[in-house]
C-alpha cells in the first residue's frame, strides 16, 4: 500500500477539469486508487466521487493506493496532481 | 430606440442582428410503466452518441480555443461515463419503471444538488457542469438538437446564459457579440469573448422581443441599444470604424515581443484603477500591470474598506492576469485624493503633506488591512507590493517590519500567503539620491515621474501659470531616472517608470538606452508604444 498526502494549489480547488484528468490517469491502473478527505473516501476512478469530495485551495488529501502495480499508480497520480492542482 | 443597461465583461463596439439564444428546456415528462429493458438500452445508446458528441467537441475546442477550455469537455465525457451515474439512471429506470429521459432528469437534479448545497461558490458552479452533460443526453433520447442561431452573417447572440458546449457549436465566423443576463466576468462567455476579441456584456435585462432587431453593443459604456436611430447609428458606427482600425493594429502587433531592432527588450505593463480596466490591459496585450491603484476602494466608499472587498477586488485582478506580474500600489491617498471618512486636517501645502505611506505607517491598522487582503490574494496569481512616497530607508525598514507581523499572524491563523516581491516608488528627490541605499532592501524600484518632476522643479503640475517651465523633459529628472536606473541595477532591483513619462514616445529611445526594464503606461499606450519599440 501507498500513501500520498498533497495540498491542493488550484485556486478552485478540485473541479471538474482536474478531476477529469485524474480519473483519466486512476482508470489506467488496476490498483485501487482511493482519495480522502477528512474521515470521507472517493473512488479515484468516478469523477462525482471526486468532485462530490469538495476538496478546496489549501486543503489536504491523502491518496491511498493499493494493489499490484500501486508502486507505478502513485508515481503517476503525484505526478498528475503536482501538474494539475 | 430602447437602450438595455449592463456591465462590460469586453469592450469594443458591435452592430448587427440580434439572435436569441433559448435554450431546449422543455419539460422532461414521466412516463410510468416503460419496459426497464428497452430504457437501460435506450440509455446506453443515448450515452455513446453523447460521448461521440463530446470528442467531437472536444477537438473543435481544441483547434479554436486551446486545450485548457477543451479540457472541459473530457471531463463531462468522464461523468457521463461514471458507474455512480450510470448506476443511478439505470436504477431509477428499474425500481420506479419509467422513461429514461425522466431518469437521467432525476439523477441530473440529485449530483446537481449535491454540488448546489454547498457553501461555496466554485462548488456551486459544478453544478452546472452535471446539468449540461445530462441535458445532453436528454436532448439525444428525445431526437432534438441544441437550437441553433439562425440570423445573418453579424449575430449579436443574447442568452440568460451560455455553457461551453453551447457556444462551441455555434459558427463563430458569425457571431460579433455576446450579450447575457447572467454570468460574472469570469464565466466561460466572458473568457470566450476575450479570447475571440469581441464585445460581450453581462447582468443585461433585455425582453425577448428583440429576437432579429438591429442593435449595437457598446462595450465601453455597456449598452444594448435596440432598433437604434439614425443618428445613434451614425456615431457608432464611426466608433466601430475606429475600434476595428484599433483592433487590426492591435492584432498585428499581439503576441510580438517589445524588442529594438537591435536586440534590446523591455516589458510594457498597463497602470490600472480598478478591476475592470484588468480587461483592457489583457486586451492590449500588456505583460502585466505596473501600477495597481488601491485608491479607487477606499475613494468610492463612505467608510474603510474591509479586507474581504480588498482581497475580493486584489484577487479578481490576479486571477484575471492569469499568472501576470500584478503589481499593487498601496494606499496613496491624501493631496488631491480625499475621502472624508480620513478625517484628514486641511494642509496648507497637500502635496507635501499627510499623504499615502505617511498616513498609513501613522495609522498601522488600516495599513495592516490592506496588507492582509494583498497577502491573501497573493495565492491566486503573481502579485507583487509597492510603496508609494517613501523618502527614507527607516521607513522602508518598518514597513517591512510591518509586513512581517501581518505574515505572522496570517501564519497564525493557518492562512496561505506567498512571500512576494516587494518594491517602493522613487518618486521624491530625496528617494532619487538615497535609491542606492533603497536598492539593498527591495526587489525592485518604480519611478514616478508626475511627482519626481513637480518635486524637483519645485512647480505644482497644476499651476497653469507655471506650465509654460514645467518642463517634463528636464535634465534634472532625465539624470536622476538614469541614476535611479544605475543604482538600482548594481544592486539587483530591476527598475521600472510607471509615471506618465513611460508613455511619451520621445523618451522611449532614452529609456531603452539607460536600461530602463519596465514602463507601465496606460492599457490604451501599450501598442503604440510596442510598435515605437520595434522600429528603434
Amino acid at each position: 500500500m501507498q500513501t500520498i498526502n498533497y495540498t491542493i494549489k488550484d485556486s478552485e480547488g478540485i473541479h471538474a477539469r482536474p478531476a477529469g484528468v485524474l480519473v483519466k490517469v486512476a482508470k489506467e491502473f488496476e490498483a485501487s486508487i482511493k482519495m480522502r478527505k477528512d474521515d470521507k473516501d472517493a473512488d479515484c476512478k468516478k469523477i462525482f466521487a471526486v468532485m462530490g469530495l469538495c476538496v478546496k485551495c489549501g486543503e489536504t488529501i491523502q491518496i491511498v493506493v493499493d494493489g499490484k502495480d500501486e508502486n507505478e499508480a502513485a508515481q503517476a497520480v503525484l505526478k498528475c496532481l503536482e501538474e494539475n492542482l | 430606440m430602447r437602450i438595455f443597461k449592463g456591465t462590460a465583461v469586453f469592450s469594443g463596439i458591435a452592430i448587427g442582428t440580434v439572435s436569441l439564444y433559448k435554450k431546449n428546456e422543455s419539460k422532461v415528462k414521466r412516463i410510468h410503466g416503460e419496459d426497464a429493458e428497452t430504457e437501460k438500452e435506450r440509455f446506453t445508446w443515448a450515452v455513446e452518441q453523447a460521448c461521440e458528441q463530446l470528442g467531437k467537441l472536444y477537438d473543435k475546442a481544441l483547434t479554436e480555443v486551446g486545450e485548457a477550455s477543451a479540457a472541459i469537455f473530457e471531463a463531462h465525457q468522464m461523468m457521463i461515463e461514471d458507474d455512480d451515474y450510470i448506476e443511478s439512471v439505470e436504477h431509477i429506470i428499474e425500481s420506479q419503471k419509467v422513461n429514461a429521459e425522466y431518469a437521467v432528469a432525476c439523477t441530473s437534479d440529485n449530483y446537481a444538488s449535491m454540488f448546489q448545497a454547498m457553501d461555496d461558490e466554485y462548488m456551486r458552479g459544478r453544478a452546472a457542469d452535471v446539468k449540461d452533460v445530462s441535458n445532453r443526453i436528454i436532448n439525444i433520447l428525445k431526437g432534438e438538437g441544441m437550437q441553433v442561431v439562425e440570423g445573418d452573417n453579424s449575430l449579436i447572440v443574447v442568452a440568460d446564459d451560455l455553457a461551453p458546449s453551447e457556444t462551441v457549436q455555434m459558427d463563430k465566423s458569425k457571431v460579433i457579440s455576446f450579450v447575457t443576463r447572467y454570468g460574472s466576468s469570469n464565466s466561460h462567455t466572458a473568457i470566450l469573448a476575450r479570447t475571440m476579441n469581441i464585445p460581450a456584456l453581462i447582468k443585461v435585462e433585455f425582453p425577448e422581443d428583440i429576437h432579429g432587431k438591429t442593435a449595437i453593443v457598446d462595450g465601453y459604456e455597456g449598452a444594448l441599444i435596440v432598433e437604434p436611430d439614425e443618428e445613434a447609428l451614425e456615431k457608432y458606427t464611426k466608433k466601430r470604424d475606429e475600434y476595428m482600425r484599433r483592433r487590426k493594429l492591435l492584432q498585428e502587433l499581439k503576441g510580438k515581443e517589445n524588442v529594438t531592432r537591435d536586440g534590446r527588450k523591455i516589458e510594457l505593463y498597463a497602470n490600472i484603477g480598478g478591476v475592470s480596466d484588468a480587461i483592457s490591459a489583457l486586451q492590449n496585450d500588456a505583460g502585466g500591470i505596473g501600477l495597481f491603484r488601491s485608491e479607487f476602494l477606499y475613494l468610492g466608499s463612505d467608510s474603510y474598506p474591509t479586507e474581504d472587498e480588498q482581497f475580493g477586488a486584489y484577487k479578481s485582478v490576479a486571477e484575471a492576469m492569469a499568472g501576470k506580474k500584478v503589481i499593487i500600489r498601496t494606499l496613496d491617498i491624501g493631496a488631491d485624493k480625499q475621502a472624508d471618512y480620513f478625517g484628514l486636517e486641511r494642509e496648507e501645502n497637500p502635496a507635501m503633506g499627510f499623504r499615502a505611506i505617511r498616513i498609513c505607517l501613522k495609522r498601522p491598522e488600516v495599513f495592516k488591512t490592506q496588507l492582509r487582503a494583498i497577502l491573501r490574494a497573493s495565492m491566486y496569481g503573481n502579485i507583487s507590493i509597492m510603496f508609494p512616497m517613501i523618502i527614507s530607508v527607516a521607513e522602508v525598514r518598518t514597513i517591512k517590519a510591518i509586513l512581517a507581523q501581518v505574515k505572522d499572524e496570517l501564519k497564525k491563523d493557518g492562512i496561505p500567503y506567498k512571500d512576494i516581491e516587494i518594491g517602493v516608488m522613487i518618486e521624491t528627490p530625496a528617494a532619487a539620491l538615497i535609491s542606492d541605499e533603497l536598492a539593498k532592501e527591495v526587489d525592485f524600484f518604480s519611478i514616478g515621474t508626475n511627482d519626481l518632476t513637480q518635486y524637483t522643479l519645485a512647480i505644482d503640475r497644476q499651476n497653469e501659470q507655471l506650465a509654460h517651465i514645467y518642463d517634463t523633459h528636464h535634465p534634472a529628472v532625465l539624470r536622476m531616472i538614469e541614476m535611479v536606473v544605475n543604482n538600482g541595477h548594481a544592486h539587483n532591483c530591476w527598475v521600472g517608470i510607471c509615471g506618465e513619462l513611460a508613455s511619451d514616445i520621445e523618451l522611449t529611445k532614452r529609456f531603452i538606452d539607460m536600461g530602463v526594464d519596465e514602463l507601465s503606461v496606460s492599457p490604451a499606450f501599450i501598442l503604440e508604444l510596442r510598435e515605437k519599440i520595434r522600429e528603434l
